[in-house]
């Protein structure tokens, strides 16, 4: 009996444990879902904002624009990240629940298309992207690379980056069914790194040393083309919030408009602070 | 010829070596304090996972302390109360088949019933819940294995000397049962450790900017941060330790609770 | 026993078998909800459409919900799994329970046991961290992220399902048979094959049904090893997008209840009475044998 005792005992201390973690009292609580282009940014935010407003949790998920905005108008969050604007249908949708979506510009990006450090080619064509996207491009030899196939990345989601490459690029076209397709701009990065015959695109902040990225139709991505919209696969990133933000919400999108502040993170996360008015 | 046979139980172990191996010898430097006493950094480049081993915790523990009295009672009746009636034979059914549900499908089930229809949103309750159903089987099989291993004589003997059914079972069945019942708790803790998909839409989110808010909040949880640092992220190459150690924090986690439950078999087996 | 104490043992009989209750009505409601989710999709969509649709394009502006490569995904990386685990896994069963000096078994049983608790984030991060860059340059291939790579981790992983049931069921021939066939003069080999595995035969059918049903319903691995093509697979190196995966990348991003978050459901509903099939039929073999022994 005693060993039984015991094993209550010890099973009694490792519920105890965990329990005391949690604080006295519930914190005030924003949770923040959506594009995993904005997400970066949010993280970088977030982390600062925790250290000046300890009393208030913040709760980041990815997932995708649509779905962010989706969660905005079923009420299960309070911001939506967004790397596109609302559209009308999800506006019409929110309305319906109640909600009543504003937009807060918070950062501009620059969609890059972008190979392995090791790939020579340089420079392509909106054309050219256009049709190894669509899989009418299949070699790399025939953009002025080395032999061999072009391994496609492209996203799968309701996500924004992936909506702005298609009306940009594609337009029309349909992105061949033999691309990989990855959930997220990071797995897109990671699968480009590691792969010398790989092409994918990504948000201005996922640039890492182990990429290339490629200049379109002559043109280099940089924070001044992006901001000129030489660039053409520019963009800005949004949070949407139900009605004029207020409370808590307020603050955090204040710190994020913050030229001193939330605008520093957006340039450390590797996007592009909003022009000065 | 017996070499084949020889040779196909050494690939699962030169397999399981191998893994072991490699999470050793990549991970076993990213782990220090650090890693379980702080919570992520500069966007998760930097930093420990603390706030994950709480979300673990809590949701694997609050998944068992509801699926363990359901399960040990589950297993009562089944083994005690019904013998081979209709209603036990299409329940051992249930239990059979739920214990073969993917746990992607539990997931599903999570958000569609407790996340959106419930109104719990994706929160530490979610998880939680969804975890028990999908701990359920484990507990009832194992703790029904553990009441058939109690002798008949016991019950006899107690009922003999007067004891009610109920008596006998509270007594004598279930504190003679109750090793073999903990082994079955363990496993059950270990397999809501380590699962992801049933919680990666219903309680586990990206990021939380401090452990646990309160049970309507999400939570980290550490499969799903495994998850998160390996395929998200703007850096990925440069969590790689983080990422070791993670999954090897996450593989000592798993290995120590098995361990435990074989531990407490054996003890009894011998004793 | 007085009346009273009667009365209370009924009611206690009645609350456990209310309990006991619970877990048909958790699969009842899994399949309610899945179903409720899951059938709205046929509305606009006739369900050939859905099941042998050959394009899986759920955020296209026209989406096409086809998940024809989905299951073609998922029944090829199912096979390469099972061909390459369930050799493994019966083998090693048979060496464990005919061959294998106690000691050795003793050490044996709990690794594999171990092995069936590695999660399954852990094997897919090894997949990918590991597996995939040194496929990759040492076949020189597109990706490493293929069917292929997909196939070995979750062979990894049912192997010790295989095993640990496909024991079990050896462990349960008698020791009389293997005796006879042994006093008739035949070699312990030929006792194997000719007496002790046609005697386990359908337990290790049960194995192998159960082993594939793992396979086919593991979500992680998939996930991040597998490639995520929706194009069906004509070579072991191409990248795949198997049933599991494309619920698990795509769920957090399907609006909730939209059309393609029904559409989803409805993958988990093929997916739910795959694995429901399989069990059935491992069930169905294992009753059978009951049968038969006694």
């Amino acid at each position: 009996m005693k060993r039984l005792y015991f094993l209550y005992a010890l099973l009694g201390c490792l519920l105890a444990a965990p329990l005391s973690a949690l604080p006295a009292a519930a914190a005030e609580e924003v949770i923040i879902s959506g594009s995993t282009t904005v997400l970066p940014v949010m993280q970088k935010a977030g982390e600062a904002f925790m250290a000046a407003n300890p009393g208030i949790f913040l709760a980041i998920s990815g997932g995708g624009s649509g779905s962010g905005i989706k969660a905005l108008n079923e009420g299960l969050c309070q911001i939506a990240m967004s790397s596109r604007d609302i559209k009308s249908s999800e506006a019409d949708e929110g309305k319906a629940k109640g909600v009543n979506a504003v937009r807060t510009p918070i950062a501009v990006d620059a969609l890059l298309p972008v190979v392995h450090k090791d790939n020579p080619v340089k420079n392509l064509s909106m054309d050219q992207l256009r049709d190894i996207y669509a899989g009418k491009i299949s070699n790399w030899k025939d953009v002025g690379g080395k032999d061999g196939n072009i391994v496609v990345i492209s996203r799968d989601s309701s996500s924004g980056t992936y909506e702005t490459w298609n009306e940009l690029i594609m337009r029309k076209e349909k992105v061949a069914a033999s691309a990989l397709l990855q959930a997220s701009n990071g797995a897109v990065a990671q699968a480009v790194s590691k792969n010398p015959r790989a092409i994918g695109y990504i948000g201005f902040g996922y640039m890492n040393d182990s990429l290339k990225k490629i200049n379109v139709d002559g043109v280099e991505a940089t924070a001044l083309t992006a901001l000129s919209k030489t660039w053409p696969i520019a963009r800005e990133l949004y949070v949407f919030t139900n009605g004029a933000p207020s409370g808590a919400v307020k603050r955090l999108i204040d710190y994020l408009l913050d030229p001193q502040k939330g605008q520093k993170n957006v340039a450390e996360a590797g996007f592009i602070p909003l022009p000065k008015k | 010829m017996f070499s084949l046979l020889r040779l196909a139980a050494l690939i699962n172990l030169l397999a399981l070596l191998g893994v072991c191996a490699f999470l050793f010898r990549n991970g076993f430097s990213s782990l220090s304090w650090e890693l379980i006493s702080q919570p992520p950094r500069d966007a998760m480049t930097a930093g420990g996972v603390l706030p994950c081993m709480i979300g673990t915790a809590l949701l694997a523990l609050g998944a068992l302390l509801i699926s363990f009295p359901l399960g040990v009672a589950s297993a009562v009746y089944l083994h005690e109360y019904a013998g081979d009636s209709a209603f036990a034979g299409y329940v051992r059914l249930g239990v059979n088949n739920l214990a073969g549900v993917p746990s992607v499908v539990f997931g599903l089930f999570g958000l569609s019933f407790f996340v959106l229809t419930c109104g719990f949103g994706i929160s530490l309750l979610s998880g939680v819940l969804t975890l028990v159903i999908l701990t359920l089987p484990v507990i009832i099989s194992t703790a029904e294995e553990a009441l058939r291993q109690v002798p008949a004589d016991f019950r006899q003997a107690s009922l003999a000397l007067g004891a009610t059914r109920s008596q006998t079972i509270l007594r004598v069945v279930l504190p003679a049962a109750m090793p073999g019942m903990c082994t079955g708790a363990i496993l059950g803790l270990a397999r809501a450790a380590g699962e992801t998909a049933a919680i990666m839409f219903t309680g586990a989110v990206f990021f939380t900017t401090k452990g646990v808010n309160s049970i309507f909040s999400p939570v980290m949880a550490l499969p799903n941060h495994i998850y998160v640092l390996a395929t998200s992220g703007t850096e990925i190459d440069k969590t790689m330790p983080l990422q070791y150690g993670t999954a090897l924090l996450l593989f000592l986690l798993i290995l120590l609770l098995n361990l435990t439950a074989v531990c407490i078999r054996d003890r009894r087996q011998s004793g | 026993m007085t009346p009273g104490s009667a009365r209370k043992e009924q009611i206690i009989r009645l609350m456990l078998a209310g309990v006991a209750g619970c877990s048909l009505l958790f699969l009842a409601l899994i399949m309610v909800f899945l179903f409720m989710e899951g059938l709205p999709v046929f509305r606009q969509l006739p369900v050939t459409d859905f099941l042998f649709g050959m394009e899986w394009r759920p955020t296209a502006e026209y989406p096409e919900f086809g998940i024809f490569p989905l299951i073609a995904g998922s029944a090829a990386v199912t096979l390469v799994a099972s061909s390459l685990a369930i050799p493994l896994g019966v083998m090693t069963a048979v060496w464990l329970t005919e061959i294998a000096p106690s000691t050795l078994r003793r050490i044996f049983k709990p690794v594999i046991e171990l092995l069936a608790a590695l999660p399954s984030v852990v094997v897919g991060f090894f997949g990918m961290a590991v597996v995939a860059p040194r496929t990759q340059t040492f076949f020189d291939l597109d990706t490493g992220l293929n069917l292929f790579n997909a196939g070995l981790m979750l062979a990894f992983m049912s192997v010790p399902t295989i095993c640990s049931v496909a024991e079990d069921a050896l462990h349960s021939v008698p020791v009389s048979l293997r005796e006879a066939s042994l006093a008739l003069g035949a070699t312990r080999w030929e006792t194997i094959i000719r007496v002790v595995i046609p005697a386990a035969f359908s337990g290790i059918g049960t194995a192998c049904m159960l082993g594939m049903s793992r396979s086919i319903g593991e979500t992680m691995v998939v996930l991040m090893v597998a490639g995520g093509a929706g194009i069906i697979p004509s070579s072991l190196f191409d990248p795949i997008r198997p049933m599991p995966a494309a619920i698990a990348a795509e769920i957090a991003e399907a609006p909730f209840r939209g059309e393609h978050y029904h559409a989803l459901f409805a993958i988990g509903m093929v997916l739910f009475l795959f694995t429901l099939a399989f069990n059935l039929v491992a069930r169905r073999i294992t009753e059978k044998n009951r049968l038969t022994l006694n």
